[in-house]
């Protein structure tokens, strides 16, 4: 079976959100492009099951909607092991439409599931997989901590309040993962980054698609009052100003 | 025309969290001059269905069917955008936790609405409906127009008050033809841990990171969590570490709460890990380290060993709070 994972092209964890044009557009100069981590670790559990001699998995594709500028972001996920890449060429404005255009790849292809992250560290939409599903007409199972592959039987593990539940399901469906799902991200090997060069990245043009959502302005917190520092031989305070000033004790 | 709010319930009973929920459906259907649907699946007494007009629902819509027992994400999008259409809603709420991730991106296609999710406030205008959410995990705010007939917006766990009212409700049965081989996910077994109290819904949270040095140490953290009837958390290095459970990690890549107080000790406050804490009312920092970044989010915080200020802080508790 096939595993298809969505990659998103996201700004470093680390990076500083800044806006230019009057506070209405993400200012990009100096950023670092990286793979939502999410989608990096669903990367990594995907291509285990891959190496699992008792799944049937034998390929996996990452596939990102986004411009030529996110083409080294895919190069980093075919050098981790990615078997080959799908890039709809298109400005990724609006989780309702990037869901459309890969939605529209996707149902020409056959796969046993497509992976997507529970949310994307610059947006913060936590859509695009759920929207995807729909517009598939696939089952989805979100906050997905686990997947295990047996032959071409796929259960998933999903956390709940307090716990989880581990849930059998036929393929093809939409596993959207969150914490869990593999711990420790993989980081390409040389050979990987020289074999990643030769991978096919086929670049698909997008489809038509409406836009429901703007992002008009942006704005950066409020600046924070200094921390009130406490003596440490005077820890009382401390409790004395969560109770009086915090009014929380 | 209406609001309908999604509400969830946990063995039959409502939390906080429904309530938030139905308080901010109120405000939002003031805006629009509309009146508060609330539905409910799953089995819930009358009384406990009473209550979520306590919080300003018109009318609750009350659905018990037994293949929708557990979440099977395709059935419940069906199933909602029912009642939506049946009610006429213009704006449908669900809470922005795990249910409402699964299901408000798919509610979205199904009737082609616009979703703003994640939101922390009402809606700054109607009219373009307008509304207000994090982005970069926390590090910044966007006001972002939803351009459709149908709205789909999912509030952040406490990020809004309760306002009780005088409403009466009235409870309407709603019964739909789901069948069991719709259910395309089959739970096959479940553990979980009742009656514990949940990260995401404590008030106060006490969190350990490296600074703990091992999982040995973490009594004093259980023991004034347990005196402040909070939750525990920790750093993702500790969780990675096994010293801790992994549901305690907070941060970007863990849960993203926000309680109304965090006592973070021994915790640096990387970017990753404030972005899951930012939103507490108050955090109070303990740290060895004058310059550990966490004293720049931090409200309160004290410049000391943890292993000589818990203890400390435990006892003043102990004589002043019992
Ligand atoms: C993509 C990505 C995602 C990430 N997601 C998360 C996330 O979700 N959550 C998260 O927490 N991290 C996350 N991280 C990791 C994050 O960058 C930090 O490494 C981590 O938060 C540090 O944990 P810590 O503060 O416990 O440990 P450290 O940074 O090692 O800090 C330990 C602190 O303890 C203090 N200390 C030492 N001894 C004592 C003592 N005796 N008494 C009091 N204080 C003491 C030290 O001064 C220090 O400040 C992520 C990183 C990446 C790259
Ligand atoms: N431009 C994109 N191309 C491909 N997949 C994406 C894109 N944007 C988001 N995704 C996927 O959808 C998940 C959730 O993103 P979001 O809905 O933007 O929070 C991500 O973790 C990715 O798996």
């Amino acid at each position: 079976m096939r595993i298809f994972v969505c990659l998103g092209n996201v700004p470093d964890t680390t990076t500083k959100a800044k806006f230019t044009e009057n506070n209405s557009v993400f200012d990009t100069t100096g950023v670092q492009w990286i793979i939502n981590p999410w989608d990096e670790l669903a990367l990594t559990r995907a291509i285990e099951l891959k190496e699992d001699a008792n799944s049937s998995v034998e390929k996996v594709t990452v596939i990102t909607v986004g411009t030529k500028s996110a083409e080294p972001t895919i190069r980093k996920a075919l050098a981790i092991g990615a078997d080959d890449a799908i890039r709809i060429d298109a400005e990724p404005n609006d989780a309702y439409a990037v869901a459309a255009q890969l939605a529209d790849v996707l149902k020409d292809e056959d796969f046993g599931f497509v992976m997507c992250g529970i949310e994307s560290c610059d947006y913060n939409g936590s859509a695009v997989g759920g929207m995807l599903s729909e517009f598939l007409d696939l089952p989805s199972v979100s906050a997905v901590a686990g997947v295990e592959v047996e032959g071409e039987k796929v259960s998933v593990s999903r956390t709940i309040d307090g716990g989880k539940e581990i849930i059998n399901i036929d393929t093809p469906f939409i596993a959207i993962v969150h914490k869990g799902i593999s711990i420790e991200p993989r980081i390409p090997a040389m050979r990987g980054i020289m074999m990643a060069r030769k991978k096919p990245l086929n670049v698909v043009e997008a489809s038509e698609t409406e836009l429901l959502t703007d992002h008009k302005s942006f704005e950066l917190p409020q600046p924070k009052p200094p921390c009130k520092m406490i003596d440490p031989e005077n820890v009382k305070e401390l409790f004395d100003l969560l109770q009086n000033e915090a009014k929380i004790m | 025309m209406t609001v309908l709010v999604f509400t969830e319930n946990w063995d039959g009973k409502f939390k906080k969290l429904s309530f938030e929920l139905v308080s901010y459906a109120r405000e939002v259907a003031e805006k629009l001059n509309v009146s508060v649907v609330a539905l409910s699946i799953g089995e819930v007494d009358e009384d406990e269905l009473k209550k979520l007009g306590d919080y300003g629902a018109d009318k609750i819509v009350s659905i018990t069917n037994d293949h929708l027992k557990t979440l099977d994400n395709q059935v419940y999008t069906k199933v909602i955008s029912e009642v939506t259409q049946k009610e006429n809603a213009k704006v449908l709420i669900l809470s922005h936790n795990n249910t409402g991730k699964a299901i408000a991106p798919r509610l979205s296609v199904k009737l082609k609405a616009a979703l703003g999710s994640g939101l922390i406030r009402l809606p700054s205008e109607v009219d373009p409906f307008t509304v207000y959410k994090k982005v970069f995990t926390g590090k910044a705010f966007a006001n972002v127009i939803l351009n459709s007939d149908i709205k789909i917006l999912t509030l952040s766990q406490n990020s809004f008050k309760l306002i009780s009212s005088d409403n009466k409700a009235t409870i309407e049965e709603y019964s739909t033809d789901i069948q069991a081989s719709d259910i395309k996910t089959k739970v096959t077994s479940t553990d979980k841990q009742t009656g514990k109290l949940l990260l995401t819904d404590a008030e106060i949270v006490v969190s350990g990171g490296r600074g703990m040095k091992s999982s040995d140490n973490w009594g004093p953290i259980e023991e004034l969590a347990k005196l402040l009837g909070a939750a525990t958390a920790c750093s993702r290095p500790v969780s990675d570490e096994g010293w801790r459970p992994h549901e305690e990690h907070t941060g970007q890549t863990g849960k993203i709460i926000a309680p109304n107080l965090y006592i973070a000790v021994g915790i640096s406050g990387a970017i990753q890990h404030l972005a899951g804490i930012s939103s507490s009312k108050y955090i109070v920092a303990i740290n060895i380290d004058p310059d550990a970044p966490i004293f720049e989010a931090a409200d309160y915080g004290i410049v000391g060993d943890a292993h000589k200020i818990l203890p400390e802080l435990i006892s003043i508790v102990k004589e002043n709070l019992s």
